[in-house]
């Protein structure tokens, strides 16, 4: 079934041209905790007349059941959605609201105002073109209100509408509204926000949210949705670079080869040169598919294939930029994070970083400092927690065209992905590449790891032996390295107790620290492992992502991870340094098992259960081990 | 702008000459970023394709859950979009609860056909062989047993490890806090606490070997957008859609339309000839029509938007109670 043009009605006519021409506004609206943001976005839901029947008549079912407006419509229930929100009476989610006007679309972002939220504000206006602000008139500007504007600047959104609320609560009075309007600018300025319109308004009551207030005439500005709907929209992408992350390689057959992706930043022609980063290939615009439909030019928000005039080699994560304007490439970051994890962000510790449709491991060291978000003030951290921002470096494993994101919102705003339980744990936004990755090069040597091994007739590894304190690892650690001694082997033992006395004298024990400690143990097992040794490491590592991290830095086959299984009562019962008593008795604290977690290996290639193998038997397991995968070799020259 | 009042200062004539200019500015922006910005339509569009695409590149093996409604219809000319002039890169999968009009049925396999698709049908044999229908078991139990369970062992059987669907956050209230990319436990369950940060256009499709993800392309389209896009484009939807006599039983204030012999009639219960059509299409024991004069596009554009019932009012299973989408989500309800 299509459309028969002969049915339409010149009204209907106009109105589907009309249209046809709107275009889309997204905007978040931030408040503080009773401000009356679900009130004021269920009020513009109502007066922009989308509601239907079925829904004003479970609005008034529900208002006359759970509203706080004594039976009168309680507009804040049309959006606060989840059972355990209506329960509890706040928002605690984003939710994403839509509605029309004569010229726009809107597609709100309603996030909730309380500090344990952040989270969510940032991702509400990381897809916001302008914010609307709330505040209560009684109230004035808050530190919430400035926390608020502090993510809405981050975040890169620069028009602001001040909506000065509950303005009947304070007899619609002149000089509040210009007191807390003052105050605002005067704020806002300090954080760079100057395109500012403030509104006072009575969500509740209705003034100056579609039509004019009949209760202040004194103000003579447009109502809140007039100014949405007339308001200009974020720069024009003609001011901005072309970009396109390419997200998937079109290839149906021998003479197609298509790459698919959604244009971020300015727009393209057929025959405009182009450089795929990081690679720094060039190429020509062949052809612009958009969809089905061939294309001359295609802008910023379109999705499109295109094809090159030469056959070069690009892939998914490669980034398609305007060959005079490129983006640039780095390894090596400025950035800010936002911290959205339950777990807090450890420096140190690797994450998977993905900007636009790039992955690639990344760690964060050092973080510079934190920031207060309600007084700005810059703060020394050692980690942060969810919902803390913080100044970082961050370095990434393999190169990254990016743009700052002050100039690019999708080629410079990243997520972080956690390694272990594949949760989003941070957003980040890079500000600029630091010089050292582009000074400081590789030396290539002519003797390596395979000629220094091979001098030792013996294959280089790491044998990393993890477990609870008192477990056993380094009376069995000991023993290996002397029956390999024994067989004529080139060993190192890396044991925790020795290097705390020397290379990781100023760590502490916080989790923080761990990770640095075993970072820099995992790097020293790395370098021995390319002197050619064979390299024991015997330490509690109680996270699996840092022995994760210290396998990803050696090649495959070359860590072998032993799990000493003892079970925490018995090595307490053991306890042969007697530590365990004096973490029960409050001396040590962030002890593994006792007030600090042990992450046991998934996968080990040896698992050794200290219950029921002597330490013995446990070496020969181990060496065994070793003969079977080709560390050492059968006829190894035996030294009696 | 506001005159010169008493108490107040006369502005500076600079200031008032900077105010004037910058206005001037404002408005000349306006009038260039208005020429070179996309419609709200095309930038739904690029932004539905942008996750489907997503998705493919970064999922082993997705599905499209296609339910032959008009928003299946929707996703189903974007995906097309998407990847042309390849194939479509995952198969359609649709839950038969056997009970669906027979119009729907047959739209489905010339759709599949007409394009070349590969069309999976997955209906729930255990329930089938238990006799569930919606008449002798209500909505709930029929739904839960012949759609969100078999839509669980389907997933399970064919090991998808992402399904798109065509919900959007305009239907209903749960809905508008569900994320694009929605992740799901080895048993299907959607924790609503536990909902990933969805920030700019980044996905995480991350996860493990027993979860899975529900993917929403239409997240952000309303049904008015729905229905502007199938007349702009063209889009072929369901006859049902169209109004046109056919018979219907009047039952607790909703007209349910008697598609075939197995529906049972009250005493004296007489099917009559009405004009109506649907606005959203399911089981038809459990679809209210309404009547109606619309038999074009353009004729239900305009009657959508003198419309006063939402499109989800002819769908039953919503009115059990309040939180019952959400709990229904929980339990791996699409």
């Amino acid at each position: 079934m299509s459309a028969d043009p002969q049915t339409l009605s010149p009204e209907l006519d106009a109105w589907l041209a009309a249209q046809a021409h709107k275009d889309l506004l997204r905007f978040i609206t931030c408040g503080s905790v009773d401000d009356g943001k679900s009130t004021l976005i269920g009020r513009l839901l109502y007066e922009s007349q989308v509601l239907f029947e079925d829904q004003l008549a479970a609005l008034e079912h529900d208002s006359r059941r759970l509203g706080t407006q004594g039976g009168a419509l309680d507009f804040a229930l049309l959006v606060d959605g989840l059972a355990a929100e209506r329960e509890q009476g706040i928002t605690i989610d984003v939710a994403y609201r839509f509605f029309a006007t004569e010229h726009r679309k809107f597609i709100v972002a309603d996030t909730p105002g309380h500090e344990q939220y952040t989270r969510n504000m940032v991702t509400g206006a990381s897809t916001a073109e302008l914010a609307v602000i709330l505040v209560d008139a009684r109230k004035g500007v808050l530190t919430q209100t400035r926390r608020h504007s502090y993510l809405v600047s981050l975040l890169g959104i620069r028009r602001v509408v001040l909506a000065v609320n509950k303005m009947d609560l304070v007899d619609y009075q002149e000089t509040v509204f210009r007191r807390i309007e003052q105050d605002y600018r005067d704020f806002s300025a300090q954080i760079g926000l100057t395109d500012i319109v403030a509104i006072p308004l009575s969500a509740l009551r209705g003034d100056n949210v579609i039509s004019p207030s009949a209760h202040m005439s004194w103000y003579t500005g447009p109502t809140l949705m007039a100014h949405l709907d007339r308001v200009p929209p974020t720069r024009p992408s003609s001011t901005v670079a072309f970009r396109m992350p390419v997200q998937w390689v079109n290839r149906p057959n021998q003479e197609f080869r298509g790459y698919a992706g959604l244009v971020v930043g300015g727009s393209v022609r057929v025959g405009d040169p182009l450089v795929v980063l990081p690679a720094g290939v060039r190429s020509r615009v062949a052809r612009i598919l958009l969809g089905d439909r061939e294309a001359q030019q295609a802008t910023t928000g379109q999705s499109v294939t295109l094809v090159l005039e030469d056959h070069i080699d690009v892939s998914r994560g490669d980034l398609l930029a305007a060959a005079d304007a490129p983006a640039a490439v780095s390894e090596l970051f400025e950035a800010t994070v936002v911290w959205m994890g339950e777990e807090p962000m450890l420096p140190g510790r690797p994450y998977l970083l993905k900007c636009g449709t790039r992955t690639v491991a990344a760690t964060i060291a050092p973080l510079k400092h934190k920031i207060n978000v309600n007084t700005l003030e810059k703060l020394a951290a050692r980690q942060l927690e969810l919902n803390e921002i913080g100044l970082v470096h961050l370095s990434t494993e393999a190169p990254l065209a990016f743009d700052p994101y002050e100039e690019n919102r999708d080629t410079g705003g990243f997520i972080l992905i956690d390694r272990i339980s594949n949760g989003t744990v941070g957003a980040g936004l890079l500000h600029g590449a630091l010089r050292r990755a582009q000074d400081v090069h590789w030396q290539a040597l002519d003797i390596n790891q395979a000629a220094r091994s091979a001098q030792k007739h013996q294959k280089a590894c790491v044998l990393w032996f993890t477990g609870l304190s008192g477990a056993g690892k380094s009376t069995i650690a000991n023993l290996v390295e002397k029956r390999l001694y024994a067989l004529g082997r080139h060993t190192y033992l890396l044991d925790g107790d020795n290097v705390r006395h020397g290379l990781c004298r100023d760590l502490g024990f916080t989790d923080v620290d761990r990770v640095e400690n075993i970072r820099r143990v995992a790097e020293v097992a790395r370098l021995m492992t390319d002197a050619g040794l064979i390299v024991l490491v015997s330490f509690i590592s109680p996270f699996r992502a840092e022995r994760r991290l210290a396998r990803s830095l050696l090649g495959p086959g070359e860590f072998c991870e032993i799990f000493i299984d003892t079970p925490i009562e018995e090595a307490e019962r053991r306890d042969p340094k007697g530590l365990y008593r004096r973490a029960r008795a409050g001396e040590i604290r962030n002890f593994t098992g006792i007030d600090s977690p042990y992450e046991p290996p998934e996968n080990p290639e040896i698992h050794i259960d200290t219950r029921d193998t002597r330490a013995e038997q446990a070496a020969e397991q181990i060496i065994r081990y070793l003969r079977r995968i080709g560390v050492i070799d059968l006829d190894g020259v035996f030294i009696p | 702008m506001h005159g010169v009042r008493r108490g107040l200062e006369v502005p500076d004539l600079r200031h008032r000459r900077a105010a004037a200019l910058e206005q001037v500015t404002q408005v000349l922006e306006y009038a260039v970023v208005r020429m070179s910005k996309l419609s709200h339509l095309a930038r739904l569009e690029a932004e539905s394709i942008h996750i489907l695409r997503e998705v493919v590149a970064e999922c082993a093996n997705p599905v499209m859950l296609y339910s032959i409604g008009k928003d299946s219809s929707v996703l189903l000319h974007l995906a097309l979009k998407a990847f042309h002039p390849a194939p479509l890169p995952f198969p359609l999968l649709h839950v038969d609860t056997t009970w669906k009009f027979r119009d729907m049925i047959a739209f489905r396999d010339r759709t599949a056909q007409r394009l070349g698709l590969k069309l999976l049908v997955h209906v729930n044999t255990e329930g089938l062989a238990m006799g569930i229908n919606p008449f002798t078991h209500g909505s709930s139990v029929h739904t839960d047993v012949m759609k969100t369970q078999a839509l669980k062992q389907a997933l399970d059987r064919h090991g998808f490890d992402a399904a798109f669907g065509g919900a959007r956050r305009d239907e209903e209230k749960s809905r508008a806090k569900e994320r694009v990319v929605s992740l799901r436990s080895a048993q299907h369950r959607w924790d609503p606490k536990r909902q990933r940060p969805e920030l700019w256009r980044l996905y995480n499709t991350r996860m493990t070997k027993e979860e899975s993800l529900r993917v929403f392309p239409l997240s952000n389209w309303t049904e008015l957008d729905v229905w502007q896009y199938i007349y702009q484009e063209n889009i072929e939807i369901v006859p049902l859609y169209f109004a046109r006599e056919r018979p219907v039983v009047e039952r607790d204030g909703a007209l349910i339309m008697v598609d075939d012999e197995r529906m049972p009639l009250a005493p004296g219960e007489r099917p009559q000839m009405r004009k109506v059509r649907f606005r959203t299409l399911g089981c038809y024991p459990l679809t209210g029509a309404i009547e109606s004069n619309a038999d074009s596009l353009p004729a239900i554009i305009e009657e959508m938007l003198v419309a006063r019932t939402s499109e989800r009012q002819g769908r039953l299973i919503d009115h059990d109670a309040a939180a019952s989408m959400e709990r229904k989500k929980q339990e791996g309800y699409f």
